[in-house]
């Protein structure tokens, strides 16, 4: 049996070959054919896709569960440290270029394409080229989603939850764990909260993601922000149940400090959601 | 668990039999699945394009229907582009990347092995769409809506496909991205780093910024197609030709990243076979950081003919004309690299004076084709197949073939055989012109792309260019058997076989050893 005082940390550390990839490889081909048959109506579709959510997620648990192993067995010395970092940091990264081109439908929808479809008189007339609109074809009475209501406060319960999980990190680098937890705890409850209101938000809409231009943007917008959110949630709880099983240290907790960055992203996409798809309608 | 775990790290030999392809975690056996991945691939879409040329050999309609014709050159495009060109040059960075900067491995290399085996999932999604009722898509490689939301259950695929291409580009330009940035050997700074690990950095950096853009758009075609979005429909306020700007948002940095690492390659065989130092390197990293910048301020030369606002087509013009002074810089730069050089022209220089020449042509019929009323007469015809041929093939293929010979030595252990590798440039350089050079002439008779019949004046030079293409496509099994004859045997290469070559992989073994670096190597 070997242990941990043979292991070399001035060597950067090679993980041993791993079926992990390939198994998540697997999955995604599994997910991507199941939901191309799911679209022809076959359900059979929705079962490949059961089958691949779930080979996912093994693959998820096995993956990480393997790299907290070597993290706590002290394999990762510094400068694997600061790879995780880069690497975080790029993901987020791809991440806002991934948001980026669906603000810029957005945008180029309200200020190119609406104004131009009101110039087409022959075509379309009497089209009110005003947003928000759902196009000159869709004939559909809709009130827009107002900023005032559960969107505001939305935005003040991401930004408590930024402002908690900060205090939360402050609570892990002076070792008070009870201020850790608590805060983590605050935090998933604020996300939580968040998506309960945006579901009730989405149920008492007058509009769907069929409603023109404008159902298409803000759904899609809003519900792929929903979706890390949620993701960003589970995250969390990942992060607390490692609290419980007693993982970080006041110097090394980078898998804490990665999710608070995604959860900060996050919220900061929700403030441009808040201005530019509810506020400046 | 955690016991093996820390028992495997100690293993210093290659894992044996199936195990170490499918579960690698060494940067050079994924580099090498990533070289053989692709090479199958470019044949694969090789032989399509020899279909489109066995059916435009003679005007008339010869063997293929239309919409089979459409989906030749669209798959052709595609996986030329995402299975051919973008996974040899990752093969490239996986190899060179840690032993030109003197690391063990790349950052992540676990999530190397995952960049690799996801594109066998999407191109298998690619090639299993050939059988689907209505066969594959067709509406062509840039997937514009109204043809693409249109088309069967092989668009989803493709859709699909190009999700997880793109998943795979994006974490495998992570870990490049992290192994240059925090894996370089002591003493090495960024203004020291080899050219080809500076085109990679700049090219992860572009496509961490392309791709999920992509991927947006193409969750857009699918919310169009199923979902009842009208995103790229103007009924419901939606705009096609907004795809396109999304999509060429991504497809301009993409043909970057589908150069760049070649100008990499360029830069490293170049110095070596003229024996001089690279001239003008701080030019040459500012030009590439340039290039990467200008990229995503031209987009919109793709669609002059769309109808937009006269001051936006000056704008993209005037900006796309910008781009042929970095490019320039770099030219003239391995011109003056070559500049009374002793030189001597094995296989990989040979190739990688071809590149600058064809590549510079291509650069040229880009400028011609930035000018707005030209492009206006050009759009979708021959010219613009020739011009991107010139870039892509004559540009980016070609410096792959040069940069295999140059590093097969390194691989292996062995010499190519030098005459076959002559033989080998010769018959694709000629063959290459003799296919896309009259390309030029009937693009600007007006001959359009992606029609599977033309006009009989045509007749001439569409059956020389089928000849031509027929044997380019062909000498690629030369090039084939080459490679395996190099692999299987062949003179030793010493651990320096090019006297010219100073980057950090020659101090190494040739083929070199498990953990390409153990310690981090000493730098001046
Ligand atoms: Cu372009």
């Amino acid at each position: 049996m070997e242990t941990i005082e043979h292991v070399d940390t001035e060597r950067y550390y090679v993980p041993a070959p791993s079926w992990w990839p390939l198994i998540g490889s697997i999955a995604l081909l599994l997910l991507a054919s199941g939901f191309v048959v799911l679209l022809q109506n076959n359900t059979f579709g929705a079962y490949v896709m059961i089958a691949g959510a779930l080979i996912l997620v093994t693959m998820l648990f096995g993956w990480f569960g393997t790299v907290i192993r070597e993290s706590i067995g002290g394999l990762f010395n510094d400068q694997v440290d600061t790879s995780y970092r880069w690497g975080m940091g790029w993901f987020i990264f791809s991440e806002v270029m991934f948001f980026g081109a669906l603000f810029g439908a957005l945008f180029y929808s309200r200020i190119i394409t609406i104004p131009e479809l009101g110039d087409t008189d022959l075509l379309w007339p009497g089209f009110d080229a005003v947003w928000p609109s759902a196009g000159p074809g869709v004939k559909e009475a809709f009130a827009p989603m107002g900023a005032w209501g559960i969107p505001a406060i939305n935005t003040l319960i991401l930004l408590s939850s930024g402002a908690t999980i900060t205090w939360a990190h402050w609570g892990l680098k002076n070792n008070n764990r009870t201020q850790l937890k608590a805060g983590l705890i605050l935090t998933i409850l604020l996300g939580a909260l968040f998506i309960g209101l945006q579901i009730h938000e989405y149920s008492t809409a007058t509009f769907t993601f069929k409603t023109g231009i404008y159902g298409a943007t803000f759904y899609i917008l809003t519900g792929f922000h929903g979706a890390h959110v949620t993701l960003g949630a589970i995250m969390l709880s990942v992060i607390l149940a490692r609290v419980y099983a007693g993982h970080f240290t006041p110097e090394r907790h980078f898998a804490f400090e990665a999710v608070s960055w995604y959860w900060h992203f996050v919220d900061v996409v929700w403030l441009l959601l808040f201005v530019f798809v509810y506020w400046l309608v | 668990m955690a016991t093996t775990t820390l028992h495997d790290a100690h293993h210093d030999a290659h894992p044996t039999g199936v195990m170490r392809w499918l579960t690698s975690t060494n940067h050079k056996d994924i580099g090498t699945l990533y070289l053989w991945f692709s090479f199958i691939m470019f044949l694969f879409a090789g032989g399509l394009a020899m279909l489109i040329r066995a059916e435009l050999f003679q005007p008339g309609l010869q063997f293929f229907q239309p919409n089979l014709f459409n989906q030749f050159t669209t798959m052709h495009g595609l996986i030329m582009i995402f299975g051919a060109i973008m996974p040899a040059f990752v093969g490239f960075a996986n190899w060179q990347i840690p032993m030109m900067i003197g690391a063990p491995d790349m950052a992540f290399p676990r999530l190397n092995n995952w960049s690799f085996w996801l594109l066998p999932a999407a191109a298998s999604l690619l090639l299993m769409s050939f059988l689907m009722p209505g066969g594959a898509a067709a509406g062509g490689w840039t997937m514009y809506p109204p043809l693409f939301i249109q088309g069967g259950m092989s668009y989803d695929m493709t859709i699909f496909a190009i999700h997880i291409m793109g998943l795979s580009s994006i974490i495998g330009s992570i870990n490049i991205i992290t192994t240059i940035l925090n894996m370089r050997t002591p003493g090495m700074t960024m203004m020291k780093m080899p050219i080809f690990v500076w085109t990679w950095l700049i090219t992860a950096f572009l496509l961490l910024s392309a791709m999920p853009v992509l991927a947006s758009a193409v969750t857009m075609l699918l919310t169009d197609r199923h979902f009842g979005t009208y995103f790229f429909n103007a009924a419901g306020g939606g705009d096609p030709v907004m795809f396109q700007h999304i999509f060429w948002f991504f497809g301009h940095p993409e043909v970057y990243i589908m150069i760049l690492p070649a100008f990499g390659i360029l830069s490293s065989i170049i110095p070596t076979f003229s024996r001089k130092p690279l001239f003008g390197y701080d030019s040459m990293v500012y030009a590439t950081a340039a290039i990467a910048l200008l990229s995503f301020l031209v987009w919109a030369h793709h669609m002059f003919t769309v109808g937009m606002p006269a001051a936006s087509q000056l704008f993209f013009m005037y900006a796309t004309m910008l781009i042929a002074i970095p490019t320039g810089v770099k030219v003239f730069n391995w011109t003056a690299t070559m500049w009374r050089g002793s030189i001597t022209f094995e296989t990989p220089m040979l190739f990688a004076i071809a590149v600058v020449c064809l590549f510079t042509i291509g650069g040229f019929s880009g400028l011609v084709l930035a000018i707005v009323p030209v492009d206006i007469q050009l759009q979708d015809t021959y010219y613009v197949v020739a011009h991107f041929h010139y870039v892509l093939f004559s540009g980016a293929a070609m410096s792959i073939m040069a940069g295999v010979y140059y590093w097969l030595p390194k691989w292996t252990g062995h010499m190519y055989d030098e005459r076959l590798g002559k033989i080998h440039f010769w018959l694709t350089t000629i063959a290459f012109n003799v296919t896309f050079f009259p390309m030029h002439f009937i693009g600007l008779a007006g001959m359009p792309r992606r029609i599977p019949d033309y006009a009989l004046q045509f007749a001439e030079f569409n059956m020389l260019q089928s000849i031509g293409s027929f044997v380019l496509g062909a000498s690629q099994l030369l090039f084939l058997y080459t490679v395996i004859k190099c692999i299987r045997g062949g003179a030793t290469a010493g651990d320096r076989p090019w006297e010219g070559a100073d980057s950090l992989e020659w101090t190494l073994t040739s083929p070199p050893p498990y953990h390409s670096f153990q310690t981090a190597p000493a730098f001046k």
